[in-house]
């Protein structure tokens, strides 16, 4: 199960990201966009839109989600799901909150 | 419950959308629908096509039944197929790419084909159609390089596509057959009104005119009259009438004659098989105008639920033409007789023309010009047979006129009886609305449209619909109910903005709260208006909430696809300087910027850059004297210039001077939308002043100050503000107005349509005539700049907003153990 093989790093604190946006891990080739909401949650999905790979740490983070800053499609936070009309789903990465220290859950997903 | 049947329909226009209305209203339930659109679209509002073309509309606008409509009642949409083939003996059709459907009932709404003169050169490129979006499409890219065109065809719709293509910026030419224009709507004087209205447009009018040929080799280069005249042109638009498309039905072995012959159930010879809309004929009668179309629509939906009441009855149908400013009205029979009378009333100074026909005292015919109010009213005395002879003494003066009652329109809507019919295209009685406002608890014009349609096809009678929630809701009607700003509120912006300065409100949780907003906090959408209605609002007070700004905004510099950057300093009215292009080649080549380019602002783009590196980038550039060029915001962008009296042989003025002025005094400053401006030294405008937001054109006596240009979605000249003869009196007349847009304009609304919404004549007596009212602007403005002029760059190389420039973290194998 890939849970099995699962690592979890510490990648920075809540306070280094404003609140309605976010910040990126590099981790290897990938890029992990880690949104923190109005409300102090935080949550972690590849930094890609399904629809034309735009950046979605760029874009302007509401309620649960974030609008792509390259064509506007509405991504959940939480799931990773283009909302509306559009249809995709960006990879939704394990995130948790230790204290005010942000934990990623990464590796093992092969 | 009963095996739902499998209903085909052949063709996705307004009658056979219109039948599935009705049917989906009368039994939900009943069938399995299956649509074969030979257009790669959704169903839309056809006789809308004119305000597309003009630009008054965009398609969005005109869509009657977008994709969820399709999904909500379970129809399968084939978009994009022509029906090639109907098997009546398997009882299924076939779609040229290979698509199979059976069905129990066959729907044929194939509609009509434009009629080509088979003319030589009818098919060269460049000769077109107006039939469908395609057409339109076409249009407008042929209106892109100014040419010429010519329509011929002077009737309804080649009239319509020579009105937008002149709106478009075309030189256009109307040749008809016939004497007069519209002949088979209108008599030949109001014929005659209508082609002096249009000359005066700056549309040039041929009739008695036969095309001989098209002439051009590759592409069209003009056509060639039958008396041998020469006409130059780029663009033929042939709109001679239309054809029904019936070739489909008569391979079927359907009984066809001009069109699919159909009973008055719109059954064809095949009880299986009906047919509607442009392609049927109905007792020997074939039909293109939207109003018997719909009814039959509605017959045919009877008669597939089983309700055998209903019959096609031919009745007459109001004509109205959709060319903004030509008010023209017609319906019945004008010609002369013998036993008939006519009542003529001409004003020429007004340019208003009316004219009824009348035979035994009861009107048979009604032509109305310059003056349509009336025409509802004539019209319902027309179809009652009313015998008019109390009143024939001021018929003509409308129903204002009769009784004594008052010259209000209001008055006059309210004496309208129940049945008398308010939309044409639809055939909506007034009892309908006021009853759907009444029962339906409706409160305003998109309501009635969505309950009733009324208004919701060519929208002339939307001022009688607007009447009638008035006079049915009292104050209760608030007509600007306008569209709200987003999803999260049902205010509009111009509510919002008001209540911003009204209620104080200085922070964007604070306008969320006050204005009870549905979202938490928002929405992509309304976040950015907010921030820039308040940063225009309360410059001293308001802190810039960058996440809500657009990621351009908050970065400053401008994304591209692939997520790199792109960097544009500021190069004053397009000057520069042999340091300040070293400058640059050696940012160029420090940091591998793959792509440099020209703008079209008069400035030097990099294009490419890593997120990472722009801090590093603007240091570099700010030690060469280089600000931002803010070419990523909804503010002041580029003041470009021609070089002026200070090299030019033509120059009137120091252009390039008043430019630099002009750019160095309104830099920084946020605006609606962006704000791209000129300044000219001469009339010749090598600047390109007369397609800019604000523009300014030097003469000899002073200056030109013009506004409300666009040269992007939309092409557009400038319209002159007023002629000043300072530089100073520029400067304060420019900046009153960019203030006036500022403090009016609606989030991303360019000002070329704030102008188009507040009003030309407004805007210049407010700038041109009210010397406080400017001065009251231009004081606002330069305070607003206190606080606004601060480049962004270097900020953010002193370490502002470090936390966007920088990955949180990079993980390591090592890390990750």
């Amino acid at each position: 199960m890939n849970a099995m093989t699962q690592t979890w790093v510490k990648v920075g604190r809540i306070g280094d990201i404003p609140r309605r946006g976010a910040r990126c891990v590099k981790n290897g080739d990938m890029s992990i966009a880690i949104f923190r909401t109005a409300d102090d949650r935080v949550f972690a999905l590849e930094d890609k839109c399904p629809h034309r790979n735009g950046p979605l740490s760029q874009g302007i983070v509401h309620d649960g989600c974030v609008t792509c800053p390259l064509h506007n499609w509405v991504i959940s936070l939480e799931t990773g799901a283009a909302q509306g009309a559009d249809e995709g789903q960006t990879l939704s990465i394990p995130v948790r909150l230790e204290g005010d220290e942000i934990v990623l859950g990464i590796g093992g997903l092969a | 419950m009963t095996e739902k049947q499998k209903l085909v329909v052949i063709g996705n226009g307004m009658a056979p959308g219109r039948m599935l209305e009705h049917l989906f209203e009368a039994a939900p339930d009943a069938f399995d629908v299956t649509i074969f659109n030979a257009e790669p679209r959704v169903n839309y509002d056809r006789i809308m096509l004119s305000p597309v073309l003009s630009g008054e509309k965009s398609f969005e606008d005109i869509i009657i039944h977008g994709d969820g409509w399709y999904i909500e009642h379970g129809v399968m949409l084939y978009k994009g197929h022509k029906v090639v083939e109907i098997d009546r003996q398997a009882k299924t059709v076939r779609s040229e790419h290979g698509e199979v459907a059976s069905y129990d009932k066959l729907v044929i709404a194939t509609g009509s084909a434009p009629f080509i003169i088979p003319v030589p050169g009818h098919n060269l490129p460049g000769v077109l159609t107006y039939r469908d979006l395609d057409d339109v499409d076409a249009m407008l890219l042929a209106a892109q390089s100014r040419g010429k065109a010519v329509v011929i065809g002077g009737g309804l719709l080649g009239l319509e596509a020579a009105a937008g293509l002149k709106e478009r910026g075309m030189d256009v030419t109307v040749i008809h057959l016939m004497p007069t224009l519209m002949e088979r709507q209108l008599d030949p004087a109001a014929g005659y009104l209508l082609e002096r209205e249009l000359e005066s447009r700056g549309i040039r009018v041929i009739t008695r005119a036969s095309t001989k040929k098209i002439l051009g080799e590759t592409r069209v280069e003009g056509i060639e009259l039958e008396d041998g005249t020469v006409i130059p042109a780029t663009l033929v638009v042939m709109a001679v009438g239309i054809r029904p498309s019936a070739a489909l039905a008569k391979e079927a072995g359907l009984s066809v004659n001009r069109g699919i012959v159909v009973n008055d159930s719109m059954q064809t010879s095949d009880p299986d098989i009906y047919a509607l809309g442009e392609c049927v004929e109905v007792n020997g009668n074939v039909y293109g105008l939207v109003a018997p179309l719909y009814q039959m629509a509605e017959v045919a939906a009877s008669h597939l639920t089983g309700d055998n009441s209903r019959r096609f009855v031919e009745t007459s149908t109001a004509t109205k033409l959709k060319v903004t400013g030509i008010n023209l009205y017609s319906v019945g029979d004008f010609t002369e007789a013998e036993d008939r009378e006519e009542i003529v009333l001409r004003d020429a100074a007004a340019g208003v023309y009316k004219r009824l026909v009348l035979k035994d005292n009861r009107i048979l015919g009604v032509v109305l010009y310059g003056e349509t109010a009336d025409g509802a009213w004539f019209f319902d005395h027309l179809k009652k047979q009313t015998d008019i002879s109390e009143m024939r003494e001021t018929l003509i003066f409308g129903q204002a006129y009769q009784g004594g009652s008052q010259l209000d329109p209001m008055a006059a809507v309210a004496a309208l009886p129940d049945n008398a019919e308010i939309c044409g295209c639809n055939g909506v009685c007034k009892g309908k609305i006021t009853g759907a406002i009444t029962s339906r608890g409706l409160k305003g014009l998109d309501d009635v449209r969505a309950h009733t349609k009324a208004s919701a096809s060519c929208g002339t009678c939307t001022g009688l619909v607007e009447q009638l929630l008035s006079l049915t809701l009292g104050d209760a009607y608030n007509p600007a109910a306008v569209t709200p700003m987003c999803g999260c509120t049902g205010l509009g912006h111009d509510d919002v903005r008001r209540l911003i300065k009204a209620k104080e409100l200085k922070t964007i949780p604070a306008v969320m709260q006050e204005l009870e907003w549905t979202t938490s906090c928002g929405c992509a959408k309304c976040r950015p208006a907010l921030n820039y209605y308040l940063v225009c609002d309360w410059p001293d007070e308001y802190a810039d909430d960058y996440q809500s700004r657009f990621i351009n905004e908050r970065v400053h510099a401008n994304i591209q696809k692939d997520g790199t950057y792109s960097v544009v300093p500021r190069m004053w009215g397009g000057m520069t300087s042999s340091k300040e292009l070293r400058a640059i080649a050696d940012v160029v080549d420090k940091f591998n910027i793959p792509a440099v380019k020209c703008t079209g602002g008069q400035r030097i783009d990099m294009l490419g850059i890593r997120k990472e590196d722009l801090p590093a980038v603007w240091a570099d550039l700010g030690k060469a004297g280089f600000v931002s060029g803010q070419a990523y915001a909804k503010g002041l962008r580029t003041v470009k210039t021609c070089v002026g009296t200070d090299w030019c042989r033509f120059g009137t003025q120091d252009s390039t001077g008043l430019g630099i002025k002009l750019e160095k005094f309104m830099w920084g400053s946020w605006t609606p939308a962006k704000l791209k401006m000129a300044v000219s030294g001469c009339p010749r405008n090598c600047s390109e002043a007369t397609c800019k937001d604000i523009g300014v054109i030097c003469v000899d006596s002073g200056y030109d100050i013009h506004f409300a240009g666009a040269a992007g979605l939309d092409i557009k000249g400038t319209e002159v503000l007023g002629h000043v003869k300072t530089e100073d009196e520029v400067m304060e007349h420019v900046v009153a107005l960019a203030q006036m847009y500022r403090e009016q304009g609606r989030y991303l609304e360019r000002i070329y349509k704030w102008a188009k919404r507040i009003g030309l004549d407004e805007i210049r007596r407010q700038i041109m005539d009210e010397p406080d009212r400017r001065k009251a602007y231009y004081d606002r403005f330069v305070f607003s700049q206190k606080f606004a002029q601060v480049d962004p760059w270097s900020e953010r190389v002193s370490g502002k907003d470090k936390h966007e420039f920088n990955p949180m973290a990079t993980l390591t194998l090592e890390a990750a153990e």
